[in-house]
Order: structure tokens, then sequence, then C-alpha cells
């Protein structure tokens, strides 16, 4: 008989050492039954994010209190909003495509925001751009990365031979190719549009737009609204398409779905802090294993809380212990690219 | 009953199924075998409504699966895949409770944790219950995946080669239980096998399939025939009788 030799499933990349604690035997059981409650692992989280907010909102006061909380109250709103979309959403984008190695941001979302703003300074020139209504910008920018986007995923998953490994090609491709016109349309502006457009490359976390900042967090907040009666079938779909097709699940139109959700939640908050690549491949491999289950219930706002704590963390380590400013999302970018080759390699490894 | 109406499947301009009509899925078990590529997964595929057929009609109990809704097709037909790969780590509790969705939509009561418990048992996983399917056996693995069908208590329970991977222990094992879900359980089975001698020895039908058409289709001492089975294979196959069943040599 033929026999395929299965290959075994992938073990979740990161996983977390045993809490080994020195304490005695009996204090260690407790600790440790107490760590099986996934719901208390969630809500211990959640304590963490409050210490740290209260930390970041009223430590540090250099005048007026009133003053601060207001400056650094839309700052860690704007934390707050752009980590639970990049959480959520990459969780939801592991999921329905099968791979944990990939972010939302495969499907060039970065790329395209920095080529719709450069396509503006050139064509209407810095000034007008600086002029530019952001609310209007930001609407463009939302619409056709989620325009682009999901006629993207249509293609390459509503098709018939639907793959991972097309879509990450057609995505680096397409990334290049944008970020190639983007640099060429670049070169021809003169020095302080290319200023202006380089201020926009980088996440910017820091002084967000009020206006926006409540459009983003409404439509993120609706987002994760309709994700929670889609939970369980989420969990369903971790089985793959046949399997999900097999229990019921009607899988074209749910992933759609959940990717139209996902890039909702994406383009929002790029559009209103600029590119965020690999964060959300950090969190959302670490919220797998501090998890310790697939369950979406759990997955899913562990993701959201670890990227609240990853933000707000070293936004105040940062901030208060370097005293750098404006540099965390650098940061992010360089610790999520070194995340990214070593899962990659370590997948080559094997 | 299952049923397919000049049921055709083509990839570009090879045909993998073609025109076939057949009908199955009575009370036992139903053997669907025939050699690679014959399209055996084919045609669970079209069942299964995973893949459309090209011209004709699959019936599940007189309704056109693919007019009927996919929550309620999965209350009445499971199928096993023939290869399981799932990227999430996953225990063995955890995969029969998914088996449950069609019944449970993710929120068990307390009817569908004894379902869950009742397969779990069956199949005597008890002890590897919050194993990670990577930590099992290929054997154990493999039923572990059919308490997930189990769990889904569907009338048809379609499986894909399921005795994959499995030594000689496990293949007898699995069988058993195949056969003790059909009498107990009143499950109506449809099984790929590749070893014909366990098709003839647990099977109560035997469908033959070769380059996407039905060849052969009776009750196994019919199929158990050097003639058929050249036919079915292409290959020289002894049968030989022994304690009065037809055991089939084909070890060269
Ligand atoms: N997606 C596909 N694209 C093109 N050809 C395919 C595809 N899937 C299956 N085939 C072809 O269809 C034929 C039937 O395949 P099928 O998987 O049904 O065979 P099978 O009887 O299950 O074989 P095996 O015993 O090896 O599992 C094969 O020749 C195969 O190459
Ligand atoms: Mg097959």
């Amino acid at each position: 008989m033929l026999t395929e030799p299965t290959s075994p499933p992938d073990v979740a990349v990161v996983t977390t050492p045993p809490t080994t604690s020195p304490l005695t035997p009996r204090a260690a059981r407790w600790w440790s039954r107490w760590w099986d409650r996934r719901g208390l692992r969630i809500a211990l989280l959640g304590v963490v994010v409050v210490v740290l907010a209260g930390l970041y909102l009223l430590t540090d006061v250099p005048g007026s209190l009133a003053y601060a909380l207001k400056i650094r109250g839309l700052t860690l709103a704007a934390m707050l909003v752009v980590a639970t979309a990049v959480g959520v959403s990459t969780v939801v984008f592991h999921t329905i495509t099968q791979n944990r190695i990939l972010t939302p941001s495969i499907m060039g979302f970065d790329a395209f925001y920095l080529l719709i703003s450069t396509v503006i300074v050139f064509t209407a020139g810095a000034t007008s751009f600086l002029r530019f209504d952001p609310l209007v910008l930001w609407g463009i920018q939302v619409a056709v990365m989620v325009a682009f986007s999901v006629v993207l995923f249509t293609w390459l998953f509503g098709g018939k031979r639907r793959s991972i490994h097309l879509m990450l090609l057609v995505g680096i491709v397409l990334g290049t190719l944008f970020r190639s016109f983007t640099e060429w349309m670049q070169r021809m502006l003169d020095p302080v549009a290319f200023q202006v457009l380089s201020d926009a490359g980088f996440a910017s976390l820091t002084r967000p737009d009020r206006t926006l900042l409540a459009l983003t967090a409404v439509l993120v907040a609706l987002a994760c609204a309709a994700l929670i009666p889609l939970l369980p079938t989420l969990d369903v779909l971790t089985l793959g398409e046949p399997a999900a097709i097999g229990l019921g699940v009607s899988h074209r139109r749910t992933v759609m779905l959940l990717f139209t959700m996902v890039s909702v939640m994406v383009a929002a908050s790029t559009a209103l802090v600029g590119p965020i690549l690999f964060f959300g491949l950090i969190v959302a491999n670490l919220a797998y294993s501090y998890a310790g289950t697939f369950r979406h219930r759990f997955t899913v706002p562990t993701a959201a809380l670890l990227a609240v704590i990853c933000l707000l963390g070293g936004q105040l380590v940062l901030e208060r212990v370097f005293a750098f400013t404006a540099t965390l999302s650098t940061v992010i970018e360089f610790a999520g690219g070194m995340f990214f080759l070593t899962l990659v390699l370590r997948k080559g490894a094997r | 009953m299952i049923t397919l109406h000049g049921a055709t499947k083509r990839y570009g301009r090879t045909t993998v199924l073609d025109d076939v009509s057949v009908s199955f899925g009575g009370e036992g078990i139903t053997a669907l075998i025939g050699p690679n590529g014959a399209g055996k997964s084919t045609l669970l595929g079209l069942v299964g409504r995973l893949l459309h057929p090209d011209a004709g009609r699959v019936d599940v109990d007189g309704r056109d699966v693919r007019s009927t809704p996919s929550a309620q097709l999965a209350k009445t037909l499971a199928v096993l895949r023939q290869d399981n790969h799932i990227v999430a780590r996953l225990t063995v509790q955890d995969i029969v409770e998914l088996g449950r969705f069609p019944h449970s939509r993710g929120r068990l009561t307390v009817a569908d944790r004894e379902h869950i418990d009742r397969a779990i048992d069956y199949l005597s996983l008890d002890e590897y219950r919050h194993r990670f399917l990577d930590e099992l056996s290929g054997g154990q693995r493999q039923r572990a995946f059919i308490a997930m069908v189990l769990a889904q208590d569907t009338k048809y329970v379609l499986l894909d080669e399921p005795l994959n991977n499995l030594d000689l222990r496990h293949m007898t094992e699995i069988m058993k239980l195949v056969r003790r879900m059909a009498d107990e359980l009143g499950r109506r089975v449809i099984v790929v096998l590749h070893d014909i001698n366990f098709a003839a020895t647990y099977a109560d039908r035997i469908v033959a399939l070769r380059d996407g058409r039905i060849v052969a289709d009776a009750a196994r001492d019919q199929i158990m025939r050097p003639d058929v089975l050249r036919a079915v294979y292409d290959t020289t196959v002894d049968v030989r009788e022994i304690d009065g069943r037809p055991v089939a040599l084909y070890y060269g």
C-alpha cells in the first residue's frame, strides 16, 4: 500500500520555558494551578497594561499634570488602538492563511501607503500635502489600501490555485515595485518635499490627529466587535480549508469577511501612524505560546494585550530610561525583522 | 444514500472522474479500492463538497450537495481526508471538540461533551486526551482523527485511507473499530483501502475504480477473483482460499 509520510504538525515556534519557581512545593503547586487558568493569564496581562498606562501617564510629569495628561492621553489612546489592530489582525491573518510567519503587511499595506503619499506630494506639491485635510488624506489612504488588498487577496485566494507561496511572492514583488516607483518619484522631488515624505515613512505614535484617532478607534472597535461571533469559526479554520468545509463552514465567504476586517484594521492604523511591518509577528507568536491554546477567544485578546504592552513598555523604556524620542518604531521594526529572520531560518533548518 | 449521477471531474484536459454513476452508503461498510490516481480521493472530494463536478450531480439522501446548506450537510456527512496537516498545535481533546462544531457551533453543551467523551473513549484515547497531536504516534494520531469524525455524529462517514502509516496491529485495530462503528453505532462507512485483504475481510461491498471509472462493484467474493483484480490493478494477483476466506497474494 502507498504510504505518504505525513510531516509532523508544525510546532509553535516560540515556547515559553516552563515557569520554574523558587517557591516551596506548595506555593509552586498553587502557582501552576493558577497559571493553568487561561482567563487569569489574560487578566494578568490586563493588569500589566493598566500599570504601564498609569506609569506612562502619571510619572515624570514636567509641568502641569492636566496638560501632560492631555498630550499623553492621546498618544496612549493611539497606542491602544494601533496595538489592538495589529495584534488582532495578525492572529486572524495567520489563521486564515494557515501560516505563522507572515503578517498582513505582506499584502503591501506599507508600500502602498508610501506610494499614495508620494503620489500626492508629487502631483499636488509638499505644501498642499501638508495643508491637505488630514481627514481626506486618511480616508483616501484607507479606502485605497482596503480596496487594493481585498482585490489582491481575492485574486490570490479566491481562485483555484490558492497558495501561500504565491501570495508571498506577489506581495514581495508588488511591494518592491511600489517602493521603486515611490523612490523614483521621490528622486524628482525637491529637498523640502522629500523631507516631508521621509517623516511620513516612519510610524509615529506621538501627537496623533484627534479626529483621525477617533475614526480609527471606531473602525477598529467595529471590526473587533464583528469578530467576536466569529471566534469559534476561526478555531475551526485552524484545521485548514478541507476540514473546515467538512465541518460546515462556508470557507470562502468567511475568509473573505475576515480578511476584509483585517485589512480595515491594518489600513486604518497604518493611515493613522505610518507603516508598521513586523511588529504583529512578534506579538502573535508570543501570544500563541503565552495563551497555551489555539482557541481564538484566548489568542486574540492575548495578542492585542501583548501588543499594547510592547508598545507602551517600549515607549516607557525609551522615553523615560534612555530619554530617546520618536525611535520606538525603528526599534520595534528592527526587533521584528530579526525575529522574522529567526523564524524563517528555523523553518528552513527543519 | 449517496448517489452520483454522471459525475465528471476534469483537471485541464485530463478527466480524472469520467461520468460516474453509482449509489452507496447503505448499511455497513463500502470499501473503495483502486490504483493510485484512480480518482478515489476525487470521488470523496465531490461527495464532501470540496470539489465541484464539471458535469453531473452528487446527491446525499436525495438532495444535491451543492444546494444543501453546508452547515446542515455537516450533520449528515463526515469526511476524514487522506492527509491532515495542521499548522497550529492542537491536542486530541481540541480536535474532537472541533469535530462537534456542526452541532455545538462552538458552545459545548452537556450533550456535546458526552459525545466528545464517548468518541475519545471509543478510540481508547483517554490517556492521550491532553497530548498534542505532534506528540502522538502515527496510529494514535489517526485514531484521534477518527474520534473527531465520530464526534461529528453523522449518518455517513467517509474515510480516505485511514490505514495510512499504520503497522499491522493498528491497521487491524482501526478496521475492527470501523466495523464496530458500522454495527453498533449504525454508521454507514465508505472507506478507501489499498490493502484488498482488509477490504475483503471487513467490507460488505467493494467498489473498484480505475482511470476515473467504476470497473467493479459487488459483494467481496465477486471482487476477490484474479481476473477482476487484474482488471483493477493491472498486475497479477493470486487469490487463495484460506479458512474459507479469499485471500489475495500480491507480494510477487
Ligand atoms: N489539483 C489537481 N490538479 C491536477 N490533477 C489532479 C489534482 N488532484 C488530483 N489530480 C489527478 O487526479 C487523479 C486522481 O487523483 P486522486 O487523488 O483522486 O487519486 P486516488 O485514487 O485518491 O489516488 P491515491 O491512491 O494515490 O490516493 C490523479 O491522476 C491526480 O494526478
Ligand atoms: Mg487518494
